[in-house]
C-alpha cells in the first residue's frame, strides 16, 4: 500500500509502473512459454529474443542495412521538402491553383499510395529507387498543406512592413513570409519524413530488397524466430528513435519562432 | 423557413462553370494529354504505360466481372472486422489511459512512440500467430488501427467538460454507468475523428498484407495483374481501389463534419 501510494505521489512512479508493466509483461510470456502453455515454434522465448541481438547485429550487417534504409528516407526527406515546399509556395502564389487543387491534394494524402508498389516496381525496378519514390509521394501531401497553411496564416502586419519597405515579392518570401510560415512548414515536413520511414521500411519488407525491412524478410524466410522478433524490435528501436528526435527539433524550432 | 429561402437563392446564383472548375478541367485534360503521348511515345518498354482507351476497357472489364466484387466483399470484410476489434480495443485503452493523469504519464508514451511505426513488419508474427488465412489480414488492419483510435480516444478524455464528470459523480454512477452515461456521449466526436484516422490506416495494414501474401481479397488482385504483367488490369484495379478508399475517407469525413455541426 506505502509502494502504491509512493509511486503515485512520485515524479519517477509513472514512468517506473509503464517499465515495470512491460517487464511484467514479457516475464510472463517467458513463464508461459516454459511451462508449454505459449508454444515456443510461435512465439520464441523473450530471453532468447534478448540473447539474439547481439548475433543479428553482428552477424546480418546491421550498420549496412540501416545506413541504406536511412540513406533512403534522406534521399526521400530531401526531395519531398524540395518539391512540397515548392508546390505549397505555388499554391499559396497563385489562389486560382490553390482553390482547384487543395482538395485533390488532401485527398491524395487519404489514398493508399504505397499500395501502388506493384506499379513502382515495373516503372523503376527492384531498386532503391523504387523505394525512395513511393517513400517521397506518400510524404509529399503533409508538406504541401502545412506549407500552405504556415504561408496562410502569416500576420498581415508582418507583411504589410514589407510592403511598406518595399521588398519585390522574391525579398518579401524570403524575408517575411519563409521564416514566418517555418515552424508550421517543419510539422509538414516531419509528418512527411515519418510518412517517408514507414513507406520505405514496409516496401523495403514487401518487396524483399534494401535495409532493415529485408532484414525481417531474410530472417522469416530462415524460420529464425528469436532473429525475426529481434529485427521487429531494432527496426521499432529505429522508428522511435527518428520520431523522438524529429519531435524534440520541432519543439526546439517553435521556441526559437 | 426563411433561412430555406436564403439558402436557396444563393445556390441559385452560383455559376457552375466557375474559374476553378475550369481550370480543374483543364488540368485534368493535361494530364490526359500527356499520358497518352507517353504511351505511344515509346519512352518506355511496351506495355509499361498502357494507353488511356487500353486503361479504360480494363477498368469496364473488371467492374462488370462478379469477380471483383467477391475480393471487394473479401476486403470490405476483412477491414470491418479489423476496424470493429481495433476500434473497441482502441476505445478502451483510450477511455482507461486518457482517464487517469497516472495512467496517462506511465503507458501513453508507448502508444506516443509506437503509432508511427511501420506495422506491416509485424505481419510474419501475425501469420505465425493468425495463420495465412483472413485472420492475419485482420489482425494486421486491427494492429494499425488501434494506436491512431486509442490515441486519439485518450487526447479527448482529458478534453472533456469537467462538469460533467461532477455531475455522474454526484449521482454516485459507477465505472460502467460513468463510461457509457458520461464519458461515451461526451466522447463522440474524438471516436468518430480517431475512427475516420483508423479507417485509413487499416485499409492500408489489411490491404498490404493481402498484397503479401493472400489468394483473395483487392490486394490479391494487384499482385495477380503485377505477376501477369497485365498492366491496364493493373492501373484499373489501381484506379478502383483509389476511388473506393477516398470514397470511404471522404464519407466517414463528412459524417464526422456532420456530427461536429450537430454538436455546436
Amino acid at each position: 500500500m506505502n509502494i502504491a501510494s509512493s509511486l503515485t505521489r512520485h515524479r519517477w512512479g509513472p514512468p517506473v509502473v509503464g517499465l515495470g508493466s512491460a517487464v511484467f509483461v514479457l516475464l510472463a510470456v517467458e513463464g508461459l512459454v516454459r511451462i508449454g502453455l505459449i508454444n515456443r515454434f510461435i512465439v520464441p522465448l523473450p530471453s532468447d529474443v534478448v540473447g539474439s541481438f547481439a548475433r543479428v547485429i553482428v552477424e546480418e550487417d546491421v550498420l549496412h542495412r540501416f545506413l541504406l534504409t536511412a540513406w533512403e528516407c534522406l534521399a526521400a526527406g530531401v526531395l519531398l521538402t524540395f518539391f512540397g515546399v515548392a508546390i505549397g509556395a505555388l499554391m499559396h502564389r497563385l489562389p486560382l491553383f490553390r482553390h482547384a487543387c487543395e482538395t485533390w491534394v488532401a485527398a491524395f494524402a487519404s489514398a493508399p499510395l504505397v499500395l501502388a508498389y506493384p506499379l513502382f516496381l515495373v516503372l523503376f525496378g527492384r531498386s532503391s529507387l523504387t523505394i525512395i519514390m513511393l517513400a517521397f509521394l506518400s510524404g509529399l501531401p503533409p508538406v504541401i498543406l502545412k506549407t500552405l497553411e504556415g504561408l496562410m496564416a502569416t500576420r498581415r502586419v508582418l507583411i504589410n512592413v514589407g510592403r511598406s519597405f518595399k521588398l519585390t515579392p522574391s525579398q518579401q518570401f524570403w524575408k517575411i513570409l519563409f521564416p514566418s510560415a517555418l515552424p508550421t512548414i517543419f510539422v509538414g515536413i516531419r509528418l512527411g519524413l515519418i510518412f517517408a520511414l514507414i513507406n520505405v521500411v514496409g516496401v523495403e519488407f514487401l518487396i524483399n530488397f534494401g535495409g532493415l525491412g529485408q532484414l525481417i524478410n531474410e530472417l522469416v524466410e530462415r524460420y529464425d524466430l528469436p532473429g525475426v522478433y529481434a529485427a521487429i524490435c531494432f527496426v521499432i528501436l529505429v522508428s522511435v528513435v527518428f520520431f523522438a528526435t524529429t519531435e524534440r527539433a520541432e519543439r526546439w524550432l517553435r521556441s526559437v519562432g | 423557413m426563411a433561412e430555406i429561402g436564403r439558402l436557396t437563392r444563393v445556390r441559385q446564383g452560383r455559376p457552375w462553370l466557375t474559374p476553378v472548375m475550369l481550370l480543374r478541367a483543364v488540368i485534368v485534360l493535361v494530364l490526359l494529354v500527356v499520358w497518352q503521348i507517353l504511351a505511344v511515345s515509346g519512352w518506355f518498354y511496351r506495355g509499361v504505360v498502357p494507353s488511356l482507351p487500353k486503361i479504360w476497357e480494363a477498368l469496364l472489364k473488371l467492374l462488370s466481372a462478379t469477380d471483383f466484387y467477391f475480393h471487394l466483399g473479401v476486403t470490405v470484410e476483412e477491414i470491418v472486422i479489423a476496424l470493429s476489434i481495433g476500434g473497441v480495443s482502441g476505445v478502451i485503452a483510450g477511455l482507461v489511459i486518457g482517464g487517469h493523469k497516472f495512467t496517462a504519464e506511465a503507458f501513453e508514451p508507448y502508444l506516443h512512440y509506437l503509432g508511427p511505426t511501420p506495422k506491416i513488419i509485424f505481419f510474419p508474427v501475425m501469420i505465425m500467430w493468425f495463420g495465412v488465412d483472413s485472420g492475419s489480414k485482420i489482425a494486421m488492419g486491427a494492429l494499425s488501427c488501434f494506436f491512431p483510435i486509442a490515441l486519439n480516444v485518450a487526447a479527448g478524455m482529458r478534453q472533456i467538460d469537467r462538469v460533467l464528470i461532477k455531475v455522474g459523480e454526484s449521482f454516485r454512477a459507477n465505472h460502467w454507468q460513468m463510461a457509457m452515461k458520461i464519458y461515451l456521449p461526451a466522447m463522440r466526436h474524438p471516436i468518430i475523428n480517431g475512427l475516420r484516422l483508423g479507417l485509413g490506416v487499416a485499409m492500408i495494414g489489411t490491404l498490404l498484407a493481402e498484397t503479401k501474401l493472400s489468394n483473395r481479397g483487392i490486394g490479391f488482385l494487384v499482385i495477380q495483374a503485377y505477376n501477369n504483367f497485365d498492366m491496364p488490369r493493373l492501373y484499373a484495379v489501381l484506379i478502383a481501389l483509389f476511388v473506393v478508399a477516398i470514397g470511404a475517407n471522404a464519407v466517414v469525413a463528412r459524417f464526422a463534419a456532420f456530427d461536429q455541426i450537430k454538436q455546436k
